[in-house]
């Protein structure tokens, strides 16, 4: 075989393997949770990675607490009001900020680049105080506020983007048809956007539910919580043992209609955005 | 009845002045091209009367009321873009009928002028198709459809031909000259394109730099240029110029060109003074040749073929050659020496800033009616 062709032979090699290394990496720590849900407790400290035979106990005792029922509950409403908020509000800003050109446009789309990059430690103790004195400690609303803060940013950032490359002429007819902006934004340009709208409010979606210190910090009660605290809170029989078990169906429990959603709408992102949608 | 009116209309773009001093009156009915060079204002100036930017100095009437403040909603306007801007999600139904929605138009009166619309333009058949699904004369249609479903008093075109082909260019410029004929509503039409202008206006206006040179019909531009500019714009090949210089100003001016010698020109050029720089201009096919004597004589650099007929090029000594209109009979070769003969009645003399001097009437039948030339003192030719 001549030189070039074991290099290049080689080289697919190469990609390959580290194609297996990255998708082991990614991928292994989520299956050995599927696997070890699926053990019964006295077995879970052998090592294996293939399952003889599938013990789904630990789901039904994961099931049966209403508390971690009531907990994806509260999750769920706490995300969907965030996404419903922050689409929202950032359509209507990006509208202002992508298309209209106005004095101290430039210093509002970096203020809000650098608000994104604050720490959420940092901003804990005075969010704390600010939740309180509005009354909404150990309420969903608490968590509303918080996340919707922390997902504006990006959510403005990538809509406008997305709102600055939709062609002009296509507001200015609009405009000659006798649109007010509103009928613009709502039913001219929104349709334009919605494969923006989905990448953004999945992304919400996930950041809201996946949440952990703000979960912690503004809720007190087991009816007011979300899963993630939900879930560290599982304890088991005595105070020295983890039910791994346990944790790891409710991990899997909550991870996987993530996991779902995301591959379902990944198809219609790319889809979306190379359908020429845009031409004429 | 006057439709539209332009008073000193202005318009500036950070610091830049766009517009200058603009004023026209268009009347009801009529097919008004704006023409001029890239950068030279007109789609700016048609975006001023549909209302999409403001006029910063200046009124603009319609119907005899100031619209300056207006909306082009109020205006009663309607426009065609140059990449149609057809809304994407929508069929084409709903891009017709888009703005009698929004009118708040009565749902059969809606259906029915959507329809009526879409007969007019040959769209009865495609109505439920998305833009993408149609070729680029169908959008097009699409686009004068939405304009006229409302029934605007005056339609724009924002260079609407630029984006086809050039078969599809002359059919839809045909189309676009029927569909004026049928509905008889004021035009506006913005192009580049010379050809456009002189086949379907009834009134050019010539912009340059942002200002007005010439208004008038295709016929008064072509023949009776104003400036050396709208002279050098319309007409392809374009006019030629030959640099002169005013021997004698009067009522008759005796003008001396290196080619042409020292002639008298019926020319008003009193306010001039002796020796100024002058531009004669002569078109192509204006232009005649007969085979010179001797060694004497204009040479042939080369000859274009166009099949219909063939473009002389000439020697002159200038930085352009002389290009000549002739028969393909005729069968000048590079090389060949010639006479010209120019008719005096289609000769333009410009000023050195391009105004074009005022034609005298002949004075007497003894003015000859072509001039011939042959260099009399040859230059460095």
């Amino acid at each position: 075989m001549s030189l070039r062709l074991l290099k290049k032979a080689l080289l697919r090699l190469g990609f390959w393997s580290l194609i297996g290394v990255l998708l082991l990496y990614a991928v292994f720590p989520f299956y050995y949770a599927i696997v070890t849900s699926l053990k019964p407790s006295s077995a879970l400290f052998e090592v294996s990675y293939w399952i003889e035979n599938p013990d789904f106990a630990n789901y039904a005792a994961v099931l049966h607490q209403a508390s971690f029922l009531r907990a994806i509950g509260n999750s769920l409403v706490v995300a969907l009001c965030v996404v419903t908020l922050a689409l929202f509000l950032s359509v209507t800003a990006a509208y202002a900020l992508g298309r209209v050109k106005f004095r101290g446009r430039g210093t509002v789309l970096m203020m809000v680049l650098g608000v994104s990059m604050f720490p959420q430690v940092a901003v804990l103790s005075g969010l704390f105080e600010v939740i309180r004195a509005l009354g909404l400690y150990n309420t969903s609303w608490a968590l509303i506020l918080s996340y919707t803060i922390f997902t504006l940013p990006f959510t403005v950032w990538v809509l406008t983007t997305f709102m600055g490359q939709l062609p002009h002429e296509l507001e200015e007819a609009a405009i000659m048809d006798g649109a007010s902006p509103w009928v613009t934004l709502t039913r001219v340009l929104l349709p334009l956007l919605w494969p923006a709208l989905v990448t953004t409010g999945l992304l919400a979606f996930i950041a809201a539910w996946n949440e952990f210190l703000f979960a912690l910090t503004f809720t007190l009660t087991d009816t007011q919580r979300t899963v993630p605290v939900a879930i560290a809170l599982i304890s088991g029989g005595s105070s020295h043992e983890l039910p791994w078990g346990l944790l790891m169906a409710a991990s899997v429990l909550v991870t996987v209609p993530l996991v779902i959603l995301v591959l379902i709408f990944q198809r219609r992102i790319v889809s979306g955005l190379t359908a020429g949608a845009l031409k004429g | 009845m006057i439709k539209l009116k332009l008073d000193n209309v202005n318009k500036q773009l950070g610091g830049m002045r766009i517009l200058r001093d603009v004023s026209l009156e268009i009347a009801a009915g009529e097919f008004v091209v704006f023409v001029g060079p890239s950068g030279c204002g007109k789609s700016t100036l048609l975006r001023l009367i549909a209302g999409l930017e403001s006029i910063c100095g200046g009124d603009m009437l319609i119907d005899g009321r100031r619209v300056n403040d207006l909306e082009p909603r109020e205006r009663g306007v309607g426009m065609v873009f140059q990449s149609y801007a057809l809304y994407p999600h929508m069929s084409v139904y709903d891009n017709i009928s888009f703005g009698l929605k929004l009118a708040k138009t009565e749902k059969s009166s809606l259906r029915e002028r959507v329809l009526k619309t879409a007969q007019i333009l040959q769209l009865d058949k495609l109505l439920q198709r998305k833009p993408k699904e149609l070729s680029g004369g169908q959008r097009q249609r699409v686009a004068m459809g939405r304009a006229m479903a409302r029934e605007p008093d005056i339609l724009l075109f924002d260079e609407p031909l630029s984006n086809l082909d050039a078969s599809l260019r002359v059919q839809m410029r045909n189309e676009i000259a029927r569909l004026h004929d049928r509905l008889g509503s004021t035009m506006i039409y913005v192009t580049h394109d010379q050809v456009e202008a002189m086949t379907l206006a009834d009134k050019i206006v010539v912009l340059n730099g942002g200002r007005v040179e010439q208004i008038g019909s295709p016929r008064e531009l072509y023949e009776r240029p104003a400036s050396r500019f709208v002279a050098g714009f319309l007409g392809s090949p374009r006019m030629n110029f030959l640099a002169a210089r005013l021997h004698t100003p009067g009522t008759i001016s005796l003008v001396d060109t290196p080619i042409l010698g020292m002639t008298s020109l019926p020319f008003d050029s009193t306010n001039l003074a002796a020796g100024t720089a002058l531009s004669l201009g002569i078109r192509p096919e204006h232009i005649s040749l007969n085979a010179a004597q001797g060694t004497g004589g204009i040479v042939v650099t080369s000859v274009e073929y166009l099949g219909s007929e063939t473009y002389v090029h000439l020697e002159t000594g200038q930085d352009e050659p002389l290009i000549c209109r002739c028969e393909v009979s005729a069968g000048w070769r590079a090389g060949d020496r010639v006479e010209l003969q120019l008719e005096i009645d289609n000769l333009h003399l410009f000023d050195h800033d391009g105004t074009a001097l005022a034609r005298q009437s002949q004075a007497s039948d003894n003015s000859p009616n072509d001039i011939s030339l042959h260099p009399v003192r040859a230059r460095a030719l």
